[in-house]
């Protein structure tokens, strides 16, 4: 069973058209990654996925089941800008958060105790809110998205402030909660961690889909049909090959549409070049969502 | 457990707990005993008591020898206004007084006085009063008719209900007080309690935790359970203070005796104080709520619910206006006018009896505006919750009011 299903949702607000017929799906166990310029729509594809704000038309299915008051037990949500509440101790937001998602004082309890534990917190967790630093604050805000055990949990630039230490750890935690079957959603602007993480993404601009799918497929269709290589000895002419571009250290070479990368390796070895690295180029995500959203701004 | 109640119980906690909400909790029964205190060391230093004096007099006309003692003050007769004059210098007397020959046909009384006053000290002029009241008619009358004559009227009021039956509750100022004390009280309370709801919004605004809330619960439960929660608070704060109210009045009245046993709370006074107070609060505070949802941070929100306290306070500055005419035309408009009705029906229980008619239309025309900015409130909660940093246009706001 999917995990979530977004079935042709829009929304408009007073002056603008904020999301138009918005389709996708997420499978449990995986993560997907939502991608998009500032203003495409993101949040609130996000709110209406958490249900805090209503579709105009379309409608979402969380495991089968449609979104109602009844399914918002089973989302966790970490929203861009943070905060809690600044003169409450670590654990009692904790608990009152997870309580509002209808855990009970002991499970939160102990659920709470394993997640700081886990994180490093335990000793902070009688403190205050306004005592934490903004990365244990951020932390805890992760603990409260999870704990109370959620099929869908979308966390929208988690790792934006976090050390390196701390982002290692949330991605493990991330990892973990992929393997337990559940539906995890990042939103974020760091193409890296995308590209690192997800499997599958969605890209959107101006409210609608622009790309889709498999990240690799989507890479591979946005290939440059060039491949980097890293050489010993004299480069001569290469057949097939129309361009050569010298990089620092390597050097990249355009083919012609009739031959593919594995005939030009051929070819060079049998020039007797000594091949250090042949890769096939394929754009970062990054060059490929400026690509596409360029296109769009045109 | 319910989310609504949940949201409530973590509102009272969070409210119960605020230095603020404590401090203002306990302050008031403090000010209480502070002022019952103060007014015990007052009336300590000037009441009863008037120094001893002694004065002079000089008799031309005659006839007046005795009664020279009237309570501290001693009188002493001077043959001439020289030996007189002589000892006022000396400091033996405090001042002296003239009976010129006429003074049968004129009333004049010449007084002497090293002292640069506008007039003689109420004591002085009662002592001299009784000391000529008496040797006047000292033998033309007898003596209980003489003390009749230096006090004929004491003045003691009761009222009667329609069947001539003495009223259960009589008027003055001992039925004024409480209801004025507790006017300004209850203003105050639902001022602060309302703010409590702005503050927690702008809040929960400013650092987003609306978010996961919102996705936690729905809307109606977050507003109902903070109304709730936060009122209950507010209900246990006007609880406290009724409580110790009659407390404090028994620690009074041990000394300020007289005054404090006229004291007495007007028929259905604390029925209607809670009720006042309840109703006044929910209105109070869905308008917070729907001001919270609009502004950007809550100082902006406590400027905008400023303007909506203006009407609660209107009765307070007209306090003595409504003492000395209770029964204006003008006060039946604020009794029925939403916003100033808590204040001013409590108020008005002290100095008159609320028309039966006055207090049901004020009551329902309470309730309806409670429901009416409930429903306007509900629409744009939501939306505006959400959208931070930027302030709708009131045009804005009432586009959404129809649409939403």
């Amino acid at each position: 069973m999917l995990a979530v299903e977004v079935n042709h949702i829009a929304k408009s607000f007073t002056d603008k058209v904020a999301v138009d017929n918005l389709s996708f799906s997420v499978a449990q166990g995986e993560m997907f990654g939502l991608i998009g310029p500032n203003g495409a729509g993101k949040t609130t594809t996000i709110r209406m996925m958490m249900d805090i704000l209503k579709p105009d038309s379309g409608e979402i299915t969380i495991l089968g089941e449609k979104l109602s008051e009844a399914t918002k037990n089973k989302l966790g949500y970490l929203p861009e800008e943070r905060g809690l509440y600044r003169k409450l101790r670590v654990l009692d937001s904790i608990i009152y958060l997870a309580s509002l998602k209808g855990v009970d004082r002991r499970s939160a309890e102990e659920k709470a105790d394993e997640l700081l534990k886990q994180t490093g917190m335990l000793p902070h967790k009688e403190k205050k809110i306004e005592e934490l630093s903004r990365g244990m604050g951020q932390i805890i805000q992760f603990i409260v998205s999870v704990i109370h055990d959620p099929e869908l949990v979308v966390l929208d630039e988690p790792f934006a402030g976090l050390d390196p230490v701390n982002t290692e750890l949330l991605k493990g935690m991330l990892f973990n909660l992929r393997n337990q079957g559940k539906a995890l959603i990042l939103s974020t602007h760091q193409m890296n961690e995308i590209e690192e993480l997800c499997d599958r993404i969605l890209m959107i601009n101006h409210g609608r889909s622009v790309l889709y799918g498999n990240l690799a497929e989507i890479k591979a269709k946005y290939r440059s049909n060039s491949v980097l290589l890293e050489f010993e000895g004299e480069l001569g002419e290469v057949p097939g090959v129309t361009e050569k571009r010298t990089r620092k250290g390597y050097v990249e070479l355009v083919l012609d549409g009739n031959t593919t990368p594995q005939q030009v390796l051929e070819r060079l070895v049998g020039a007797g070049v000594i091949v250090n690295r042949f890769e096939i180029a394929t754009p970062p995500l990054n060059e490929i969502f400026l690509k596409v959203v360029g296109k769009g701004h045109e | 457990m319910n989310k609504t109640l949940l949201i409530l119980r973590h509102e009272f906690r969070h409210t119960a707990r605020r230095r603020g909400f404590i401090v203002m909790t306990l302050i008031v029964p403090l000010i209480a005993v502070l002022l019952i205190g103060v007014s015990q060391l007052v009336s300590g230093i000037a009441g009863p008591t008037v120094g001893a004096a002694t004065i002079g007099y000089v008799d031309e006309l005659g006839g007046f020898q005795q009664y020279t003692s009237q309570g501290n003050i001693t009188l002493v007769r001077f043959d001439t206004s020289d030996d007189a004059t002589g000892a006022l210098i000396r400091g033996d007397i405090s001042e002296y007084f003239v009976i010129p020959q006429d003074y049968i046909s004129t009333g004049v009384i010449n007084r002497y006085t090293l002292e640069k006053q506008l007039e003689a000290s109420p004591a002085i002029t009662a002592a001299v009063n009784n000391f000529l009241l008496n040797n006047l008619l000292a033998g033309k009358v007898p003596a209980a008719t003489i003390t009749r004559i230096e006090a004929p009227l004491n003045l003691v009021t009761t009222r009667l209900t329609e069947t001539g039956a003495v009223a259960p509750e009589q008027g003055g100022y001992g039925n004024l007080i409480i209801p004025f004390v507790f006017s300004i009280l209850l203003a105050l309370s639902i001022i602060f309690s309302s703010t409590y709801l702005l503050q927690g919004l702008g809040e929960e605004k400013e650092n987003r935790l609306i978010e996961i809330l919102l996705s936690s619960v729905s809307a109606r439960e977050l507003l109902t359970g903070k109304v709730l929660g936060i009122g209950a608070a507010g209900l246990v704060q006007v609880g406290i203070w009724v409580i110790s109210a009659p407390l404090l009045l028994n620690l009074a009245s041990s000394s300020v005796g007289g005054f404090i046993s006229t004291i007495q709370l007007p028929a259905n006074f604390i029925a209607l104080a809670v009720v006042y107070f309840i109703l006044g609060y929910l209105l109070f505070a869905v308008l917070s709520a729907a001001i919270g949802a609009i502004s950007s941070g809550s100082r902006e929100g406590q400027q905008l619910i400023g303007v909506f306290t203006i009407p609660l306070l209107i009765p307070l500055w007209f306090t003595s206006l409504i003492m000395f005419f209770p029964d204006n035309p003008a006060w039946v408009f604020f009794t029925i006018f939403p916003l100033s009705a808590p204040v001013e029906v409590i108020m008005r229980l002290g100095v008159s009896d609320i028309p039966a008619w006055q207090l049901v239309v004020s009551l329902a025309v309470l309730v309806l505006s409670i429901v009416g900015v409930l429903l306007l409130t509900t629409r744009v909660f939501r939306t505006y919750l959400l959208m931070y940093g930027k302030r709708p246009g009131i045009r804005e706001v009432l586009r959404s009011l129809r649409s939403g």
